[in-house]
Formats: C-alpha cells, sequence, structure tokens
C-alpha cells in the first residue's frame, strides 16, 4: 500500500510539474536565481542518490562489489559509452566480483 | 532523463539522460525538410527508449510488481524521479520522503515546458497531453528546431516514439528480472547508481556543479547512518542553495553584500 502512496504521489507531483512549464505565463520561472537552481539541484540530488545507493545498506555504510561495478561505469562514462553499456558495465562487474568473493 | 539541465547535453533515460545533440546540420538550414526532423527525432526516441529496460529490471529488483512498474513508466514518464523512487522504496524509504526525491528531480521539467510552451504555440486544449512528454529528450530535440512546424514534428515524432518503447522495454525489464529471480546475484543492484552516475556525469560542467556534487555525497553519506531512509537524500539537496550562497558570496568579493539579482537590476554587473 506505501508503494502506490509513492506511485500516485509521484505520478502527481511530476504530471504537474510538466503541466506548470506549459501553462504558467513567461517569466514566472525565469528569474537566475530560480533557473539556477532548477540546474543545481538535480545535480545535489543525483550525486546524493549515487552515493547512498552504492555505498548504502540499510543504515550502514558498506564497501561492497557496488563500488567496484560503480568504478566500471565511471570508466565506461569517461570513455563515452552509451548509456545502456555504461549501466551494463556496473552490473556486469558487480556481479563477477561476488561470484569471485 | 537529461535531468538536468540543458537539454542538449542530456542522454539516456527519459527526463535523465542526454540523447545527445539533435544533429549539427540543425540551425542552418531554415527550411529543414520534415524527413530531417523526423530522422532526428527517431534517433534520440529510439536510442533513449530502449533504456526503459534498465528500469523495468531495476523496479522489479527493488520490490515492486509488475504493475507497479509499468504504471511508472506510463504515468510518471520521467526517468531520473522513476529510479529515484525505485531506489527510495527498496532502500526502506517511507512513500512520502520516497516521493519528494522524485518529485523534486522532476521540477527541471517544468523549465523545459516554459520553453516549449512559446515554440509549440499548442491549443490549450491540447496542452494537458502534450505535457506528459515534456521531457529532457523531447526538449533536446524540439528547442534547436527553426520553425514552428518542425518543433511541433520534433515534439510529436520523439515523444510517441520514447514514450511507446520505454514503455515496451519497462515492462520487458521487468518480466526478465522477475525471471532471474535473485537479482542481486546478477548485480542488478548497482543498475541505479550507475543509472544516476550516468545521468549525473554530463552535468558536471563547472566547479559549481562538482562541488555541489561532492558537498551531497558527503551529506548524503554522513547522514546515512543516522537519520531515516530517503531523508539524507533529501536533505542533500540542500547542498545546491548552499553552494548557489557561497558562490554568489564569494564572486561579490570582499565588501560586497548586495544580493547578485539586485546588483543586476542595477546595472552593475559583476565582472
Amino acid at each position: 500500500m506505501n508503494v502506490w502512496i509513492a506511485i500516485g504521489l509521484t505520478v502527481a507531483g511530476c504530471y504537474l510539474a510538466k503541466l506548470l512549464g506549459l501553462l504558467v505565463p513567461a517569466g514566472v520561472l525565469e528569474r537566475p536565481l530560480v533557473q539556477r537552481m532548477a540546474a543545481l539541484l538535480p545535480v545535489a540530488l543525483l550525486a546524493a542518490l549515487t552515493a547512498q545507493q552504492t555505498f548504502g545498506d540499510g543504515q550502514q555504510i558498506v564497501l561492497d562489489a557496488r563500488a567496484a561495478g560503480l568504478g566500471a561505469a565511471a570508466l565506461a562514462l569517461v570513455l563515452r559509452a552509451p548509456f545502456l553499456v555504461v549501466v551494463g558495465a556496473g552490473v556486469v562487474v558487480t556481479a563477477g566480483v561476488r561470484a569471485l568473493a | 532523463m537529461a535531468e538536468q539541465t540543458a537539454p542538449p547535453e542530456s542522454t539516456g533515460t527519459p527526463g535523465g539522460i542526454s540523447a545527445g545533440p539533435p544533429g549539427p546540420a540543425v540551425q542552418d538550414r531554415p527550411d529543414k525538410p520534415d524527413a530531417a526532423v523526423v530522422r532526428d527525432a527517431l534517433g534520440v526516441g529510439i536510442a533513449v527508449g530502449l533504456s526503459g529496460f534498465a528500469f523495468g529490471v531495476t523496479s522489479a529488483g527493488s520490490g515492486l510488481s509488475l504493475l507497479q512498474t509499468c504504471v511508472l513508466s506510463l504515468l510518471v514518464f520521467t526517468g531520473a524521479s522513476q529510479f529515484a523512487l525505485v531506489g527510495a522504496l527498496a532502500a526502506g524509504g517511507n512513500p512520502y520522503t520516497a516521493a519528494a526525491g522524485a518529485f523534486f528531480l522532476g521540477v527541471r521539467n517544468a523549465f523545459y515546458g516554459l520553453r516549449l510552451s512559446q515554440l509549440l504555440a499548442l491549443p490549450r486544449a491540447v496542452r494537458p497531453f502534450a505535457a506528459h512528454w515534456v521531457i529532457d529528450e523531447t526538449t533536446a530535440v524540439t528547442l534547436p528546431q527553426p520553425t514552428r512546424r518542425a518543433a511541433r514534428i520534433g515534439f510529436t515524432v520523439t515523444g510517441l516514439t520514447l514514450y511507446v518503447l520505454w514503455n515496451l522495454t519497462t515492462l520487458v525489464g521487468a518480466l526478465g528480472a522477475e525471471a532471474l529471480g535473485d537479482t542481486d546475484a546478477w548485480g542488478l543492484d548497482a543498475a541505479s547508481p550507475a543509472v544516476f552516475l550516468a545521468l549525473l556525469a554530463p552535468m558536471l560542467k563547472s566547479s559549481t556543479e562538482r562541488v555541489t556534487a561532492g558537498l551531497a555525497v558527503l551529506l548524503a553519506l554522513t547522514l546515512l547512518p543516522v537519520l531515516p531512509a530517503g531523508v539524507p537524500v533529501l536533505l542533500s539537496a540542500l547542498a545546491a542553495p548552499v553552494v548557489l550562497f557561497l558562490m554568489g558570496r564569494t564572486k561579490r568579493g570582499p565588501g560586497g553584500s548586495n544580493g547578485s539579482v539586485t546588483q543586476r537590476k542595477k546595472g552593475e554587473r559583476r565582472s
């Protein structure tokens, strides 16, 4: 049930954000500070999510095979690999390290 | 979801990753043929649409049902938000903090819509439907088009292709993950951080972005052991205003006390 509550709120919130952009008069969201915040907020959130899902296990910080997978994904990014290859590299290396451990 | 910023940089999942520039030839031909617009749009739509597979796998691996996974792709349709939601739920976050994180990531779409609305000039009755397709990739294809007709074609073809493929591949990925059983043994729990990293990388253009990302990581990992699941990520978002504030002070130089907005109004631009 909790999952459906989260889904419902996300559906509504994300849709309203999209619709708002199409409906509000130009200028309302065009203040420089608002724009810079909008550009920087995803950076902070994505960085935090990456760290948490690589090193978090419940409420503990752990260093496990996922860190190796993330390293492989980072390397793929540096080599300008396509999106799915980046994700695939992270998955395959994580699975490989676990199989060897 | 090249969620992130300047639309042309995004490449990946709807709303998150960048699909690369729509094509170099776009700007110099005022009368771009429809076929060329369609080709650009299909290129982005197909490349990014296929990454719904990664979402389907991640979502099913996070414990969401097939129906829940597909509803997310059908009704949220903005990749980074979808990944953030299932990641937070898998980590044991409560539904409200999980949804809040997903929503904050989706806010950037409002800024895309703002720019698209003038370009597309859609009738009011169409806007509620078109809004669902306002994401990184459609914006990246639409904005550089030279004419309103080309912009509308680009938006529609990208949106339609991406929507259909993203949802089909979500379904296939979720079914595949269910068939695999223990998804962690296959390393699939690493898919989600890899996605976030791929979304984040193109956004780290200047030191402002890098410092923000570093501070957010620090906050997230420091707060993780002491706060309930989901909350550390939300608090890490504070890195954005903090860095903006600090950068503003630094750029203004010693003794400067006025806000940059005020300064600009007065015409005293910072050097």
